[in-house]
Parts: C-alpha cells; structure tokens; sequence
C-alpha cells in the first residue's frame, strides 16, 4: 500500500485510527447512501416499466409533448457539469483552492441552466393542460378525434379473426387533405377504444390520443420532480461548499467532503442519462 | 506514475476527465442519433446499451470506481440487483393479471 501510517492530525476524528480509515468510511457511507437512491429512483422506474410495458401507446403517443431538443441540451449540460465537479475534486486534492472554488461555481451555474431549461419546459406543459393524472386538460392534440370516437359500443366489434387482422395490417398514413379520419384504427382493434396496439414491428407511430395518456405526464412530473428536486439540494451543497473552500477549509488537503458531493452529483447525472433515454426518446 | 495524494489516495488526471467528458457527450449524440432510425423492438435495447455505456463511464472514471475498493462497486451493485428482482417480479405479476382483471385492458399483452 502506497498510504503511509498516520499519526492523527486536525482532520482525523478520535474514533479513527488514521485519515485513511476516516476517508474509507466515509466513502463506503457514501456508496450506501447512493445505492438507497438507486432504491428510492427505482420504485418510480418501477412505475414506469410495467406501465409502459403493458401500454406502450400512452408513450409513444405522449413523449411526442417533450421536446427532444431540449431534453439533448439539459443531458448535455448535466455531463458538463459532472466533468467540472470531478475537476473540483482533482483540484481540492491537489490543494488548489481558487481553482476549486471556480469550478464549483461553474457547476453551481451549469445546474442553475439545467433547471432554468427544465422551468421553460415545464411552463409549456402547464401552458398546455398537459399535467398529472386529473389535471390534464391538453389544449392542444397531435390528432383531431373524429366525432364518435370516445363512444364505445358494446358488441358491435366482437374480436375474431377480422379484429386480429386488422391489429396486424399496417396503418397506410392517411393523404395529406385527409386527416381527420382514417389514421385512427377502428373499433376492431381493442376495447380500449382507439389506441392502437404496438406492433410487434414498431413500423408506424400512434398519432390517435390514447386513453389514460395522463399517466404518462404523471410519471413524468414525478420522475423529473425527483431529480429536479436532487439538483435543487445539489445547489444548496455546493453553495456550502463554495464558502467552505472560501474560509480556506480545504487548503490543508481534506478533500472528502468536495469527493463525497461529487459522488452524489455524478448519481444525479446518471439518473438523468436514463430519464432522458426513457421518457424523451420512446421510439 | 499517477498522481496521488498524501494519504495514498489516486487522483484522475486532467486528460482522463476530459476524455471521457467527450465520449459522453459523444454518446449523448448517439442516442439521440439512434432514435432517427427504425430498428424496430431494438431501439429501446440499443438505446439502454448506449445509456449503461455512459453510465459505465461515469461510474469507473468521474465517480472513481475503478481506483475504488472493490467492495463500494459491489455495494452499489447490490442495489441494482435488487432494482432488478423488483422491477422483474412486479412486471411478471402485471402480465398476470391485468387482462383478467379489466378483459382488454392491456391490448399489448398476448390474450
């Protein structure tokens, strides 16, 4: 082992035997904690995978309201952002403290940008109706409904031979001065009313309104929510840490509080590399 | 030599932090890329392939797992593990289920 036997110092705290033991535990600490937000994240992807696993078509028909472009740019901004702080932690390693304390402010402003994309895209959907569970009212459609779409009418499509074939043939994209109609499968294709069925193909997209396609911006809000929420807390530690560096905390060389954010930073953008993947980019 | 501190600890270099800054958003570009093109039922698996790779990189590199003990990179794994059974036990009872329940709900299941 490289680590030479320490004799304690200011940073080392009684109960440890030397900084190593002190540095280690912390980091195991941290490592429990960021599996416990693997946990707490994964009872919403939970959510979203039986969800989507069992209705396909309320994503693919809802992530069309996220813009992909947006969605890129915070995914974007986020990776720079874990670059800066992992920079932050070789720099409060190397006991540089001005560059530190940039580089924490870089981050700090690479978060604020993050939430401000995510402010202008949330203002859009709440402009839009297009909210959780009751609260959505969308204003606007992809899709006219033609007249007599919502109305189910009990027996009138018994599913048979006709139904399954009709579940199989691929929608031919209606001419250009015939929207209204004939994109939306018939009643044959399943009780659910007019949300088509994924193919096993995934040859065309869905462009009718599916039924319950507010579940989907519920787990939406939810999902962003929660890690909006973690950038939010992320801010606050870093401000801390900020004013930390600035009374010259880490100018002795203990760096383990700036490592251990950093740790948690880095989480926040995985979980984000993932959210991105899953709710803007449904194909 | 790699750098390290006193205490023994090793300390990324520059260079490294700022490759694997590339390739992220390298492969930021190739998911978004990805998904202009049909492949069917495999865009969501290239997709989450894509995905794991970033987060790969930012486990091994950014997060310092692969200067870590072993035993961070397991408990964390654990986790994952558990996500896993989680996810898979409540996905197998909803296939289950949720045709008898409401005949037709679910028009992607199998009937």
């Amino acid at each position: 082992m490289a680590s030479p036997a320490h004799t304690g110092g200011p940073h080392l705290a009684h109960h440890f035997a030397n900084l190593d033991q002190q540095y280690q535990s912390a980091k195991l600490g941290m490592w429990v904690f960021l599996a416990t937000e693997v946990l707490f994240f994964g009872g919403l992807f939970c959510a979203y995978v039986v969800y989507r696993a069992n209705h396909p078509e309320v994503f693919l028909y809802a992530h069309q309201f996220l813009d992909k472009r947006l969605g890129a740019l915070n995914t974007a901004v986020l990776i720079c952002s874990s670059f800066t702080i992992a920079w932050a932690v070789r720099a409060a390693q190397l006991k540089q403290v001005r560059l530190l304390i940039l580089l924490l402010s870089l981050t700090f402003l690479l978060a604020s940008g993050f939430l401000g994309v995510k402010y202008i895209e949330y203002r859009q959907k709440w402009e839009h109706g297009l909210l959780w569970a009751r609260r959505y009212h969308p204003e606007v459609h992809l899709v006219q409904e033609g007249p007599g779409h919502d109305v189910e009418v009990p027996g009138a499509a018994p599913p048979g031979p006709g139904a399954q074939a009709a579940q199989e043939a691929p929608v031919t994209p209606a001419a250009d001065g015939d929207a209204d109609r004939s994109r939306i499968a018939d009643a044959a294709s399943g009780p659910v009313g007019l949300a088509e069925p994924m193919p096993a193909s995934g040859e065309h997209r869905v462009v009718a309104e599916p039924h319950n396609a507010q579940v989907f911006f519920s787990i939406y809000f939810l999902m962003t929510g929660l890690h909006g929420i973690h950038v939010l807390v992320g801010m606050g530690l870093m401000v801390w840490l900020i004013a930390l560096a600035w009374r010259g905390a880490f100018a002795g060389g203990n760096f383990t509080r700036v490592d251990m954010f950093g740790l948690y930073w880095h989480l926040v953008d995985l979980i984000w590399i993932y959210l991105f993947l899953l709710l803007y980019l449904v194909h | 030599m790699s750098e390290r501190t006193a205490s023994g600890v090793h300390i990324t270099s520059l260079r490294t932090l700022v490759v694997v800054w590339i390739a992220l958003l390298i492969g930021t570009w190739l998911t978004v890329t990805a998904t202009y093109f049909d492949f069917g039922s495999l865009n969501l698996w290239i997709g989450l392939a894509i995905a794991t790779g970033k987060a790969l990189l930012v486990a091994l590199y950014f997060m310092h797992m692969r200067w870590d003990r072993p035993f961070n990179a397991f408990v964390f794994l654990t986790a994952f593990a558990f996500l896993a059974l989680f996810i898979g036990l409540a996905l197998m009872d909803s296939a289950h289920y949720q045709d008898v329940v409401i005949p037709g709900y679910a028009p992607a299941l199998q009937q």
